[in-house]
C-alpha cells in the first residue's frame, strides 16, 4: 500500500511549503545580519588602510589591526585627505574608502571613466600615499591597500584574498610576505615597473630594495603571478598623480 | 544512572574509533585534504560541522514521518545548504576574521558526504534526540581527524601552530632551524594530507585487528 506522502500532489505541496519556510527563514537571516556584517566590512576597510600606512598593533610576528573600537578614531585622525582621482580631475571625498574597486574595474571595462580612490595620511610628520587595488589570484580575487611615499617607494602593504589556498596562496596576507614589500621601489629610472613576485629571487631577507622583486610562496607561483600582475597594472593607473606631485 | 544510556553513548564514542567516518567509512575525505594546511581551518571547520550535522540531524528526523521519498534527498540537500548559508551569515556578522580565513570552506560543507550519509542512514529513521547524538558524534569524529592533520601540516609544513613558530624562525635560522631543520613544503600540499590520513589509518587498523577487512 502506497503511503500518503508518496502521492505527487503531496510531493508538490511539500517543496512549494519548503522553499517557502527555508525562503522566509534565509530573508530573514539575511536581513537582520545585514548591518552588522556591512559594518564590519567598513570597519575592516579602515582598517586595512591604516595598516598600509604602519598604524597597526602588530608583535613579534603577527600581522593585527588596530582594534574595532578605536579605529574610527584613528582613520580620522591619520588619514588627511580621501581624493578620488577620475582622468584629470581630482576631487576630496570623505567616503573614497568606501568606493567598490571592484564595481569600478567592471566599469572601466564597459569603457567608462574608473574612479581611483587614493589616502593621504600622515604620521610622524610623514606623508603616505594608500592605494586600494585589486586582481586575481588562484582561485578568486586578490585585493591589496598598498602604502606608497611621494617617490612611489613602498611604505607599507596589506594583502588579502578570498579563496587562495591555505597555507599556500592564502599566505600572502601574512606579516613575512606582506613586510617584504617595505622599502621595495615602484619605479626604475623613473618609470613605472612593479613588482615582481619573483621564485628565483636569490635575496631571501629582500636586503636589495631597488631590485623590483620580493621572494615568492613556496607552492603559491599562480597567486604570486597574480600580485604581480595586480600591482602592474593596478598602480600603473596612479604613475599620472604622482609626476603631478614631483611638478608642484 | 548515566546521563546516557549505553546505546545512546556508544553514539557519540563509537564515531571516534571503531566506525569513524573518515578512517573507516571514508567519508569527507576531500574537506580533510582541502583545509587541512593550517590548524586553524581545521579547527573552524570541525565546529562548522558539527553544529551543520547536529543541527540538520535533529531537523531531518523531525521531518521524517512528512518528507515524500520521491524528493527525500533533495529536502536533505536543502536543510544542509540552508544551515551553511546561516552559518557564513552568522560567521560574517559575529567572527568576520575567521569568516575570511575560512572563505570558500565553509560552502563546502554542502558536499560533505558525512552530511548527507548520516542524514540518510540514521537521521531518517531514529528519533531526534538519537539523531542528535549520532550527529555529534560523527561530527566529533571527523574533526577529530581534520584537527590531527591539520596539527602535522602546519607543524611540519610551516613550523608552527595556529600561526605560532614553535620551530624558530626559517629566515633568521633559530630554534631547530638553527640544527639544519627545513620545513616540508610537501606537507602544504594536498597529497600529504591524503598520506597522513593514511598513516592515521595505518595505526589505528594496527592497534585493532578487528577493523582490518580479509
Amino acid at each position: 500500500m502506497s503511503k500518503k506522502t508518496d502521492s505527487n500532489l503531496y510531493t508538490v505541496l511539500f517543496a512549494a511549503g519548503m522553499v517557502l519556510i527555508v525562503g522566509a527563514l534565509l530573508a530573514f537571516f539575511a536581513s537582520a545580519l545585514k548591518p552588522t556584517i556591512d559594518e564590519n566590512k567598513r570597519i575592516e576597510k579602515q582598517q586595512n588602510i591604516l595598516y598600509a600606512m604602519g598604524v597597526n598593533e602588530n608583535d613579534e610576528t603577527n600581522a593585527i589591526f588596530i582594534s574595532k573600537d578605536k579605529v574610527a578614531e584613528v582613520f580620522s585622525k591619520y588619514i588627511t585627505k580621501q581624493l578620488v582621482i577620475q582622468g584629470d580631475k581630482i576631487t576630496e571625498d570623505p567616503k573614497a574608502y568606501l568606493i567598490d574597486i571592484k564595481k569600478e574595474q567592471t566599469a572601466e571595462k564597459e569603457g567608462k571613466e574608473r574612479r581611483l580612490p587614493l589616502f593621504i595620511g600622515e604620521k610622524d610628520g610623514k606623508k603616505f600615499y594608500i592605494a586600494p587595488i585589486r586582481g586575481k589570484g588562484l582561485w578568486d580575487a586578490v585585493w591589496a591597500y598598498v602604502g606608497m611615499d611621494e617617490n612611489m617607494v613602498v611604505q607599507g602593504a596589506y594583502f588579502d584574498h578570498k579563496g587562495e589556498t591555505a597555507g599556500l596562496g592564502a599566505n600572502i596576507k601574512q606579516r613575512f610576505f606582506m613586510d617584504d614589500f617595505i622599502g621595495e621601489h615602484l619605479l626604475k629610472d623613473d618609470s613605472f615597473k612593479g613588482i615582481n613576485i619573483s621564485k628565483s629571487n636569490n635575496d631571501p631577507k629582500n636586503e636589495d630594495k631597488t631590485d623590483n622583486e620580493v621572494d615568492a610562496i613556496a607552492g603559491a607561483t599562480i597567486t604570486g603571478d597574480g600580485v604581480s600582475a595586480m600591482i602592474k597594472s593596478e598602480l600603473k593607473k596612479y604613475v599620472s598623480f604622482f609626476n603631478t606631485l614631483k611638478t608642484n | 544512572m548515566g546521563l546516557l544510556s549505553k546505546k545512546d553513548a556508544a553514539l557519540i564514542t563509537d564515531p571516534f574509533a571503531d566506525n569513524n567516518p573518515i578512517t573507516i567509512q571514508v567519508l569527507g575525505i576531500c574537506s580533510a585534504l582541502a583545509i587541512t594546511a593550517e590548524l586553524k581551518a581545521s579547527i573552524v571547520m570541525a565546529v562548522s560541522v558539527l553544529f551543520v550535522l547536529g543541527v540538520g540531524n535533529v531537523v531531518i528526523s523531525l521531518m521524517r514521518n512528512i518528507i515524500p521519498s520521491k524528493i527525500r534527498i533533495i529536502v536533505q540537500l536543502i536543510v544542509v545548504a540552508t544551515l551553511v548559508i546561516i552559518v557564513d551569515q552568522v560567521l560574517k556578522a559575529f567572527a568576520y576574521e575567521l569568516s575570511k580565513t575560512l572563505g570558500a570552506f565553509i560552502g563546502l560543507i554542502i558536499t560533505n558526504c558525512i552530511i548527507m550519509g548520516r542524514f540518510e542512514a540514521f537521521a531518517l529513521a531514529n528519533g531526534p534526540w538519537r539523531s542528535f547524538l549520532d550527529g555529534i558524534g560523527n561530527a566529533l569524529g571527523y574533526g577529530v581527524i581534520l584537527i590531527i592533520v591539520g596539527f602535522f601540516r602546519e607543524l611540519l609544513g610551516s613550523g608552527t601552530l595556529l600561526g605560532f613558530k614553535v620551530l624558530g624562525d626559517p629566515i633568521e635560522k633559530t630554534g631547530l632551524y638553527a640544527f639544519g631543520y627545513e620545513n616540508n613544503g610537501f606537507m602544504l600540499l594536498a597529497p600529504m594530507a591524503l598520506i597522513v590520513v593514511g598513516i592515521i589509518i595505518w595505526i589505528q587498523r594496527s592497534r585493532n585487528e578487528a577493523l582490518i577487512e580479509e
